[in-house]
């Protein structure tokens, strides 16, 4: 391969990247190959010898930042056509909706989910509350004279300090179960959408 | 070897190419090329990132009627293998120690 036909076959795999990034590095492996060929290699060995297009073109793109290739992307996208813009906006009903239907769903997912959780730590505050207005109204029932219903009402008051202290445990497990869940759930989310840019 | 520790030696190499005067790319992996092997792209992902944290300044000047870039080494990049030498000092005495029961045997 020549040199000239090495250039214009790299730089057209890199069409997609910043211009200054790649002529920057275009102007580089230029300059390697002269320096090659300065030191006694064939034009074809001195190609040959900075590496193969594959490797050359898969480095420059992991260097260069995800943000940058998007942002170029979006810059460079060529204007709608008039058609399109018309089946867009003709399609608006049923796109639209299907997106906001699709965002619904996700949203009430994270809602059922930190509902319960909530629901959950609702049950163990009202034991806590239980708990501890059992115990005083118990004893004071049991101070003014009601010793029968005031000792029961002690007993469910210890009763609820027990069942509250085993809740609390209960719902520390969920709630981290829920956070690693909606974890899981945004990864996911995420994930496919990589994959459609990736397409 | 873990990717970190190489970039990381890999820097310092370059570093080391241009120590003793100003060099350019070519040269760099020549002289390099006894001890460690290197490609042209690895070379200017380094240099670039070099370039960025300020351990060494590029130059353009005429060689053979084009140019080419010449790279100089900073005092921040000097630093840097100076540090360098003083890390590995005590990595060699780790390493001394882990190997100690293979050089008995």
């Amino acid at each position: 391969m020549t040199k000239q036909d090495f250039i214009a076959e790299l730089r057209a795999r890199l069409s997609g990247l910043p211009r200054r990034d790649i002529e920057e590095r275009i102007d580089f492996y230029i300059e390697m190959i002269d320096d090659r060929m300065e030191d006694g290699q064939t034009e074809e060995e001195a190609v040959a010898g900075i590496g193969t297009l594959d490797e050359i073109s898969s480095q420059i793109i992991s260097d260069i930042p995800f943000l940058k290739i998007a942002k170029e992307k979006v810059k460079s996208k060529r204007r709608l056509r008039v058609w399109e813009v018309v089946l867009l906006a003709l399609g608006s009903p049923i796109w639209l909706s299907l997106g906001i239907a699709a965002v619904a769903v996700i949203l009430s997912v994270y809602v059922v989910l930190w509902s319960a959780i909530i629901s959950l730590w609702a049950i163990f505050a009202s034991l806590v509350a239980c708990a501890l207005g059992g115990t005083v109204a118990g004893v004071l029932f049991a101070v003014m004279g009601n010793a029968l219903p005031g000792i029961a009402t002690v007993g469910a008051g210890i009763f609820c300090t027990g069942a509250s202290i085993f809740f609390f445990f209960c719902c520390k497990v969920a709630t981290k179960g829920i956070i690693r869940l909606t974890g899981i759930i945004a990864l996911s989310i995420k994930k496919c959408f990589i994959r459609k840019e990736g397409a | 070897m873990d990717i970190q520790l190489k970039r990381g030696l890999l820097d310092v190499c370059v570093l080391a190419a241009i120590k003793d005067g100003d060099s350019y790319g070519y040269k760099i992996i020549k002289d390099m090329k006894p001890y460690v092997e290197m490609s042209e792209s690895t070379l200017y992902t380094i240099l670039k990132r070099l370039e960025l944290s300020g351990m060494l300044t590029v130059r353009a000047a005429e060689h053979g009627g084009r140019l080419r870039k010449y790279y100089q080494i900073t005092d921040v990049g000097l630093g840097r293998i100076e540090s360098f030498k003083e890390e590995w000092r005590e990595v060699m005495c780790i390493y001394q120690f882990v190997t100690k029961e293979d050089n008995l045997q």
